[in-house]
């Protein structure tokens, strides 16, 4: 995968950095410095590996299921977006994918894996029925994951089709580039 | 009115009301389902004759389940599907039981089958079966209140076990603000 645009400056002479042993570093190289070096904003790099390399712990409790094992599974392959290998375990994972209906039965599990996920994570709503509830709307259903934790992506469909899954997860790399990013 | 006097139950039918005697008090064969309505207070003397008859034996409850007719009294209809594995014959039972006392006799000791179906019905009609080993919820959160498969309970009434959140993606890019929660019940 070739590097992110944004990541490179490589027009323009050095500008002074304020870091005196850097700007004397820079003044050594002989003037070929940014022929050497890529300079970029924290932000912009960890935001580009953290993209590319998504663990995602699958929560996957209904029909939709069935959809996002035909996603992730070598024919449509979401290991081409660097989201390849499901965890299941929430402490090793990034992204979390909630797949199917929630009931409120499930709401306190479902919070539970999400608070046991280390920082940085996101969370994606894949199908109707996590979205919003679907057409449920009953005594046991939850309406809508985003009523336990917050959500990144939703994903429509009863279920998705495999391409909007990857659309989903393409959708989330895009916005991952994009936002800030603590050093933790 | 000619075809109806010379339909006669099937031989299963037969045999059942006369190893029954007065102890059924309908029956039917409707669509081909052979069902006998019986009174609540016989039913474990009813289900081991079945179940022991040398020309019955329905060794398997298939499904048990009930039916809430709201504003009739008795209020709550309970309906036994028996199977025999050796016969390859069906039977059903049926009984009602009011609403100021519904409970009937457990069949836990008599097919091992019946104790999630008792448990299932106890959560969703709040029916009690006496003698049940653990009558408790199956399906729901012992949280819950109220049997919403009865017809007077408010079929959106939902009852989350914690307040429902509403967070916003600038909340969830600040992971300080992201954590914790006001999580009742684990
Ligand atoms: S959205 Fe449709 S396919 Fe997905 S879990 Fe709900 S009912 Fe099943």
């Amino acid at each position: 995968m070739a590097l992110d645009p944004r990541l490179l400056r490589l027009r323009g002479g050095p500008a002074p950095t304020g870091d005196p042993a850097l700007d004397a570093a820079i003044g050594e190289s002989g003037g070929d410095f940014h022929d050497k070096v890529y300079t970029t904003r924290l932000d912009a790099v960890l935001g580009w590996s953290r993209k590319f390399s998504l663990f995602q712990y699958p929560f996957v409790t209904a029909c939709c299921g069935m959809e996002y094992m035909a996603a992730s599974a070598n024919h449509y392959d979401t290991d081409r977006f660097g989201a390849a290998l499901p965890r299941f375990s929430p402490r090793q994972s990034d992204m979390l994918m909630v797949v199917g209906t929630i009931t409120h039965k499930q709401a306190p599990v479902l919070k539970r894996v999400y608070d046991q996920m280390c920082e940085p994570k996101w969370v994606v709503a894949v199908g109707a029925c996590a979205v919003s509830g679907g057409f449920y709307q009953n005594y046991t259903s939850v309406p809508g994951c985003d009523k336990i934790i917050p959500v990144d992506v939703y994903v429509p469909g009863c279920p998705p089709r495999p391409e909007t899954i990857l659309d989903a997860i393409v959708k989330l790399q895009e916005k991952i580039q994009n936002q800030k990013h603590e050093f933790i | 009115m000619s075809e109806q006097a010379e339909h006669h139950p099937s031989a299963t039918l037969s045999r059942v009301l006369a190893v029954l005697g007065d102890k059924a008090v309908g029956f039917h064969d409707r669509l081909g389902d052979d069902t006998v309505a019986i009174r609540p207070e016989h039913l474990v003397e009813v289900a081991r004759t079945l179940k022991d008859d040398p020309h019955l034996l329905f060794d398997f409850l298939m499904d048990q389940t009930a039916v809430d007719w709201i504003e009739e009294e008795p209020r709550f209809e309970l309906v036994y599907h028996l199977f025999s594995s050796k016969y390859f014959h069906r039977l059903r039972l049926k009984f009602r039981v009011p609403e100021s006392d519904p409970s009937c006799d457990s069949l836990t000791p008599l097919w091992g089958s019946a104790d999630w179906m008792e448990r299932e019905i106890w959560d969703l009609y709040g029916i009690r079966f006496r003698g049940h080993p653990h009558l408790q919820r199956i399906l729901l959160y012992d949280e819950f209140e109220g049997h919403p498969l009865r017809k007077d309970y408010p079929k959106d009434a939902a009852q989350p076990l914690f307040e429902p959140r509403y967070w916003g993606s600038r909340e969830h890019e600040d992971p300080r603000k992201a954590r914790g929660g006001d999580l009742k019940t684990l």
